[in-house]
């Protein structure tokens, strides 16, 4: 490792990129490492389209520098389902059909996955307090908390959370 | 998975010289002839025909040229074409939105989908059901009443064996045109359209796998930036691009108006571009101040009488001179953001003379042209694909950033993607127009109307009609010289035109004293109208809503693309006079329900955005600039903004569906403006409503 190198952990596999100390987690993740499913929303971290994990905690990648993220573990939307098994919050999306475009999915699965991590039974105005950063421009609001609450009653019946 | 280029583009070569089956492989093919604009029942847009492709190793391929960007087309014009074909929804490959491949569209605007494409594509694919059957008829040497078709199988009917279609078309390729008459299931005996269906491709939506314009990467790709004018409506006089003529890796290319740099990443480009001195005339533009007398006396010059109309019924002056209730109010409107959460973007690749361009559009064809226009080559040079688009609420019609690309890609030598930061999208693509909507009502002492004088400034023909019956009436309106970019926005002005109408009539029934439900019901000419009004207030619980200090309860209602609409807001003001929409009940009618899922949430969002332009968005704007260019400036629906939303969804399978998309929107602002004035007194006449969340003092 040289001191112009970021060594990070993404979906469990270890990486190393340029380190320049302008560029943004989401900047890396879409265009050096071909995960597209963070996405650009608006730069100023506002819409929560380009929520990831980052260590386990939700985070804007796009209000993220590269060289805040060395040596530490990154969770996008395509490291939540386990092979072919999506995880509860996917299930619930997919099931529901809770998007219309679908832009902003991405954000709120992995805002959603957080949120039912540290808390499996929340009430609706705990769900809709913690996605109040993401932005559904569709509306579709109604029928995401449907499709948290959901996944937070399966989590509530399966062990080992969503 | 996208299939092999034509020679050219199918909507522009004859059937016979399309060369479907080396694309598509063996099999057969329905077409449905294009349409020309016009026939029976007043006008209707062209349409492109239609056509479905069965293939020899199973596949089933339809051909749809309207784009989906979040609206639910796909989904609904898969139900579609497996209704016709009878097999399962999953069995059909949908081909949407891309100029080689799908027949000609005018582009995924107006509600246009169901009504034009999902009935041009039934008739195709019941055309190619018929044929199969015509195959195995002869196959078997029975009558084709004898058969039936179903699960991708012909068989006799009462057998349980039959053969595939596959088989069936694996001797001989097949070109068959449908007739004039249309072999399509009627909506009360369809299986499969109707039943509530997600997404298909759900699962690559929460996973992140869906490939979105900007998610389109090509080998080689660069970066590409557009140096774009300080003011709207500013001219280049002149720049510089000498000084970057010769910087490594950076391209910069000037043709015409066009001045924009391809560089290896965004940031390079951006920074070469605002390296370029460049020179512009900066004609004087009205703030928000002088915004209302400057819209007033500035007819637009350009021709977009499209988007006019007038209409005028007796003697409406001489009516409203006698009338003993005279109600003469201007309402407004402000210009608003579309905001889609992907932000317009292309990506363009030349191979020798032909280009393609990925591109979130609503107008894949018509940028096709535009494309073709500007950089001076031949239409069949230009293949346009619309990938999966994250949203475009009437706001991605044009082609600037195709072509920005296409320019771009063709100096740069490399694949090119131009995508706008947030800003770029507040700041240079267009708003929904500002209106100002004049209107003056006539009517006798227990409410019944005898004058209506109805006219708006700038924002658009749509929903000028009302649908009350009022025997004197004058209707029409103009278009302004706007002094910021606007265009289409879902319903277009059927929004501002309803929360004037809306908004009038509650002020009325509040003087005459008669409920506003009641009144309407009296009045609605429009039987479907008058049966969504009496299911939304069934469902509101109207007759025996409770009052409570704070509370009020408002309705509107609405007809607009054939579907009607009627929504009834609850809403609460508290002693802050701050506003909370409690609940939002909406019931909605748009014909046959091709899917009643998609539907409902449809209307879900629609009441969302709605909420959005009723209570605070609005651009900013001074001198030809916006002030509020941002998330964080330009305030848009979150989750602590939701209400209680109930829909009601009224199912006529009797009636061709109508357009859905748009409809649920309008009569939002008017419900609620009438539950605040309901709750406080207040009657508010401008969205939005609130500038500060707050309800003003009663007026």
């Amino acid at each position: 490792m040289t001191a112009s190198e970021i060594r990070l952990t993404v979906n469990g596999r270890a990486h190393s990129v340029r380190r320049s100390p302008d560029r943004s987690l989401l900047v890396v993740l879409r265009s050096e490492l071909g995960l597209t499913g963070a996405k650009f929303g608006c730069g100023e971290g506002e819409c929560g389209a380009c929520t990831v994990l980052l260590e386990g905690n939700p985070a804007r990648a796009c209000q993220v520098l590269i060289a805040e993220v060395d040596g530490r573990d990154v969770t996008t939307v395509e490291g939540l389902a386990t092979g072919d098994h999506l995880n509860l919050v996917q299930q619930a999306f997919a099931e529901l059909g809770a998007f219309q475009c679908g832009y902003c999915t991405p954000g709120m699965v992995v805002r959603a996955t957080a949120l039912l991590r540290t808390n499996p039974s929340p009430t609706d105005p705990e769900i809709r307090a913690a996605l109040e950063g993401n932005i559904c421009r569709c509306g579709g609001y109604a029928r995401i908390v449907r499709a948290v609450e959901r996944a937070a009653q399966r989590t509530r019946e399966a062990p080992g959370g969503p | 998975m996208e299939l092999a280029r034509p020679r050219r583009p199918w909507d522009r070569t004859p059937p016979a010289e399309r060369g479907y089956f080396e694309i598509l492989g063996p099999g057969l093919v329905a077409l449905l002839p294009p349409k020309k604009p016009g026939g029976a029942g007043g006008w209707s847009p062209p349409t492109g025909g239609a056509w479905v492709h069965v293939g020899a190793d199973g596949t089933i391929r339809a051909f749809s040229g309207k784009a989906e960007v979040g609206q639910g087309t796909r989904t609904a014009l898969t139900l579609i074409a497996a209704e016709e074909l009878r097999v399962a929804p999953s069995r059909v490959q949908l081909i949407m939105a891309d100029t080689d491949l799908c027949p000609w569209d005018m582009g995924t605007f107006g509600s246009r989908s169901m009504p034009d494409a999902a009935r041009s594509l039934a008739d195709a694919a019941a055309h190619a059901r018929v044929s199969l059957v015509a195959l195995a008829a002869q196959r078997f040497g029975r009558p084709p009443e004898d058969l039936e078709a179903s699960d991708g199988v012909v068989r006799v009917r009462g057998e349980t064996e039959g053969t595939a279609y596959a088989e069936l078309v694996n001797d001989r390729n097949r070109i068959e045109s449908a007739g004039r008459v249309s072999s399509a299931t009627p909506a009360t005996h369809w299986e499969r359209a109707g039943q509530p269906t997600v997404d298909l491709q759900a699962e690559d939506v929460v996973t992140g796998r869906r490939v979105y314009v900007s998610d389109v990467v090509l080998p080689g790709m660069r970066h590409g930036a557009v140096l774009q004018p300080p003011t709207f409506g500013a001219r280049l006089t002149r720049v510089e691009t000498e000084r970057l003529r010769d910087r490594p890796g950076v391209v910069v290319v000037h043709e015409g108006d066009f001045v924009g740099a391809a560089a290896a990443n965004p940031m390079m480009a951006r920074a070469a571009v605002a390296e370029l001195r460049a020179s512009w005339e900066t004609p004087p533009k009205p703030g928000e101040r002088e915004i209302e007398p400057y819209l007033r006396g500035h007819p637009s010059t350009d021709g977009d009488s499209w988007d006019t109309d007038e209409r005028t019924v007796g003697d409406v002056e001489s009516a409203f001179a006698r009338a003993p209730i005279r109600l003469e109010r201007t309402y407004r409107t402000a210009y608003i953001a579309h905001v889609p959460l992907e932000t317009h973007c292309a990506v363009a690749h030349w191979e020798g003379s032909r280009l393609t361009v990925w591109v979130g559009s609503q107008t894949p064809f018509r940028v096709r042209d535009e494309v073709a226009e500007a950089l001076e080559i031949a239409v069949e040079d230009v293949r346009v694909i619309v990938p999966p688009t994250g949203a475009g609420f009437g706001g991605k019609h044009g082609a600037d950033t195709a072509i920005a690309a296409a320019r771009l890609a063709r100096a740069a030598g490399h694949p090119v993607r131009v995508v706008f930061t947030r800003e770029e999208e507040f700041r240079y693509a267009y708003f929904r127009p500002m209106s100002l909507i004049d209107l003056r009502v006539g009517a006798e002492s227990d409410g019944r109307l005898t004058a209506w004088v109805f006219h708006n400034v700038n924002g658009g023909a749509s929903a000028l009609i009302p649908p009350y019956r009022v025997p004197n009436l004058k209707v029409d309106n103009t278009l302004s010289a706007s002094p910021l970019a606007q265009g289409p926005y879902r319903a277009l002005a059927a929004t501002s035109n309803n929360f004037a109408r809306e908004s009038a009539i509650d002020e009325l029934t509040r003087i005459v004293g008669v409920d506003p439900v009641a009144f309407r019901r009296a009045y609605i000419e429009d039987e479907r109208l008058g049966t969504v009004l009496a299911r939304a207030a069934e469902r509101a619980g109207w007759t025996g809503r409770t009052r409570h200090p704070g509370k009020g309860f408002g309705v509107a209602v609405g007809l607009e693309k054939d579907s009607r609409v009627a929504t009834i807001a609850e809403v609460t003001v508290d002693p802050d006079r701050r506003l909370r929409v409690d609940r939002l009940v909406t019931a909605f009618e748009a014909g046959a329900i091709v899917n009643p899922d998609n539907l409902r949430s449809q209307v879900e969002g629609a009441s969302v955005m709605g909420l959005g332009g009723a209570l605070f968005e609005s651009i900013r704007f001074e001198d030809g600039v916006v002030q509020n260019p941002g998330l964080s400036r330009y305030r848009v629906p979150r989750f602590s903004d939701l209400p209680t939303l109930e829909v009601e969804l009224i199912d006529r399978p009797d009636l061709p569906s109508s357009g859905a998309g748009e409809t649920p929107i309008i009569a939002v602002a008017p419900a609620v403006a009438n539950a605040i004035f309901d709750a406080t007194g207040c009657r508010l006449r401008s969205l939005p409503l609130l500038s500060d969340g707050r309800v003003p003092g009663p007026s």
